[in-house]
């Protein structure tokens, strides 16, 4: 395919807001993972919360939006001069041929649940959703899009992705098709998932979560750290100077089961074939390859002997969840920030917390940092559902 | 800017309406009415899963087969793009309140079936399909979005592609807040064509992005499901029914898209 510009980006994680905070706790090797302080009864475990995010309410004009997810959605929007960049798409292209096109994949669920917790009772014994959360456009899956397109006045086609943890990867393959279809001129991309009881309480019902910090692809892993973050990126056909390319992308299904991985990861292996051909590279010239890594005992075995079959020995291969957690919808793009940010600064970073390899998985993976120069970096984002993705970025 | 498909194959169902056959009646003004069950029985599902399935992934799985099986299509070739406004109420409602009462008492299979993908996942599952599957949502636009991603596929280098909009009726508390009622589906197979040659009774579609609002389908079947959320696709199915010309269906924000049939 022809490469797509990427003329921002941005990533707001348990690390902090934006790039800068990101790209120092890589280098410092400082996790943002802490105790599980979420929610009334917190479960045994270890989170990545952004900090703040309670004592930062929405602008007033946006006040009807109020959500912890929109709360997140507004601090990685105002970041490494997003606003700016938007401002000037909008005046190359117009307001009506910047889309969006968002992933989450609980969205504002925390309101629904919340509102759960106080509802009104009526006389007849029926319940009513307190007056303060009683707002139609936050319970349903495109509130994102919705809260996003109120926030910067973008006007093309807004629509959000919703296939689990691999929504805010598939934003980049969508946006490429809907500027290769004209329907756009730039695309704003990104996603942001919150904490919340769902996935909490959700992904403990399927004893996933760890007790401990996730330790991905070490021998002792027990289970995934959940996160929260939001992040964006801008794309368009070509740019005077990018920051970046996206040079290709792969989509599969697994064709398996609902919560587990295709036991030979053939999903995975078709997603990442699919990437380097759209990219027209051969798989030796990836330098750089940021893994789904959830460090469940499953998908890190599977995973790691995917990339083993496809990808010769010298590939620097590493998952990013001990420092950011699991952040669902918005793994996606917090993984492909840093994988940009390796193809900007030259920072490979290890795999935090592991340090016993797993004797199924190959030479790729790597627990210790690297630095050097590189030309292309691959993200993995694979979600329930059975539903792959992975991204190929190059250096600008 | 259009962006055109041959529209091979259409799957539908709603109460009393349980195939496209019968829909097309209905839109045409005939009483076609059928005795429907609650929900459909996706042959695609083992028979465990086809009783615990969400009403949601029940619909969405039948009428999916269904418009494969018109277009002659392998399920298993075809990428696919599923579009819902709301999901699943009726798991969403479960979740919170489970959450609001008992969280440690949350169900695994209720938790992976609440995810906007769960269609897609059983389909892909179902069929056997390794091709990419979607699930997106756009409110009120939610089938525009998805057409214009189905289209975009195609432009893309897709030979052809399925698209499935569905949803459910809302539950609980939550149902007032996410207002919608009975359980609607509809499916297209759709496929790259020029226009340069005609297929017998197989309608050219062709999609232009324009400002300006959909007003509210006054076709039979906009009527019949107005209350279903996934009603503002309703005006294309009316419109293939009676061999109309042209439709328009929301797409967002003051804006719309307007289909041409030939």
């Amino acid at each position: 395919m022809a490469p797509l510009a990427i003329t921002a980006f941005t990533s707001t994680t348990a690390l902090g807001a934006g790039l800068a905070a990101q790209a120092a706790a890589l280098r410092e090797q400082r996790s943002g993972l802490r105790r599980n302080d979420f929610g009334a009864q917190p479960l045994d475990c270890w989170i990545g919360r952004v900090e703040g995010l309670e004592q930062a309410p929405l602008p007033a004009a946006l006040g009807e939006w109020e959500s912890r997810n929109h709360r997140l959605a507004w601090l990685a929007l105002q970041q490494d001069g997003l606003p700016q960049a938007l401002e000037a798409a909008v005046a190359r292209h117009g307001a009506d041929r910047v889309a969006v096109v968002l992933g989450t994949s609980t969205s504002s669920i925390g309101a629904s649940e919340e509102a759960y917790t106080r509802l009104d009772r009526d006389g007849d014994g029926g319940e009513h959703f307190p007056a303060d959360l009683a707002r139609p456009p936050l319970h349903t899956p495109h509130s994102l899009g919705l809260f996003v397109q109120a926030a910067t006045g973008l006007r093309g086609p807004c629509v959000t992705v919703a296939t689990a943890c691999s929504s805010s990867a598939k934003v980049f393959a969508q946006a490429a098709r809907l500027l290769r279809a004209g329907l756009a001129d730039a695309v704003l991309v990104g996603g942001v998932d919150t904490l919340c009881g769902s996935v909490l309480f959700g992904f403990h019902s399927l004893q996933l979560v760890a007790a401990e910090p996730c330790r991905p692809f070490d021998a002792r892993r027990l289970g995934l750290s959940l996160g929260e973050a939001g992040g964006y990126a801008l794309l368009e056909r070509d740019a005077a100077a990018p920051l970046a390319w996206l040079a290709g992308y792969g989509e599969s299904s697994d064709a398996h089961h609902m919560s587990a991985p295709h036991p030979e990861g053939l999903g995975a292996k078709l997603a990442m074939a699919q990437a380097l051909q759209r990219g027209g590279i051969d798989a030796g010239q990836v330098g750089y390859l940021n893994l789904h890594g959830t460090a469940t005992p499953a998908n890190d075995s599977i995973e790691a002997a995917a990339v083993a079959a496809l990808f010769p020995d010298t590939l620097h291969a590493s998952s990013t969840k001990g420092w950011t957690g699991h952040t669902l919808g918005a793994a996606g793009i917090v993984e492909s920030a840093i994988a940009l940010l390796a193809l900007r600064d030259g920072l490979l970073p290890g795999t935090l917390n592991s340090s016993q390899a797993d004797p199924a998985c190959g030479a790729q993976i790597r627990f210790a940092p690297a630095q050097r120069r590189i030309d292309y970096a691959m993200n993995n984002s694979f979600g329930f559902g059975g539903n792959n993705c992975a991204l190929l970025f190059a250096r600008a | 800017m259009s962006l055109q498909a041959r529209i091979e194959g259409i799957g539908f169902w709603s109460h009393g309406l349980p195939d496209w056959a019968h829909a097309q009646g209905f839109a045409r003004g005939a009483a076609t009415e059928a005795a429907t069950p609650a929900r459909p029985a996706p042959r695609l599902l083992a028979p465990n899963e086809r009783r615990r399935a969400p009403d949601s992934v029940a619909v969405a799985l039948e009428v999916a087969l269904a418009a494969c099986e018109a277009a002659g299509r392998d399920p298993a070739m075809l990428p696919s793009v599923f579009a819902s406004t709301h999901g699943d109420l009726a798991i969403t409602d479960y979740m919170c309140r489970t959450l609001a009462s008992e969280p440690q008492a949350m169900s695994p299979t209720r938790f992976h079936n609440s995810v906007h993908n769960a269609a897609a996942g059983y389909w892909t599952i179902g069929a056997g399909a390794l091709a990419p599957a979607t699930a997106i949502s756009a409110y009120r636009a939610s089938f525009a979005q998805g057409l214009i991603e189905a289209l975009a596929q195609l432009a893309d280098g897709s030979e052809a592609v399925l698209l499935v909009a569905y949803d459910a009726g809302g539950a609980g508390a939550l149902g007032e807040m996410a207002q919608s009622e009975g359980l609607l589906g509809a499916a297209l197979v759709l496929s790259r064509d020029d226009g340069s040659h005609t297929d017998d009774g197989k309608p050219l579609l062709r999609a232009h992005w324009q400002s300006g609002d959909a007003t509210a389908g006054t076709g039979r079947l906009a009527r019949r499901i107005a209350a279903n959320i996934m009603a503002p696709m309703l005006p294309l199915f009316d419109a293939l029914a009676c061999g109309e010309p042209s439709a328009v269906v929301h797409a967002g924000l003051d804006r719309s898209l307007r289909l041409e049939l030939s």
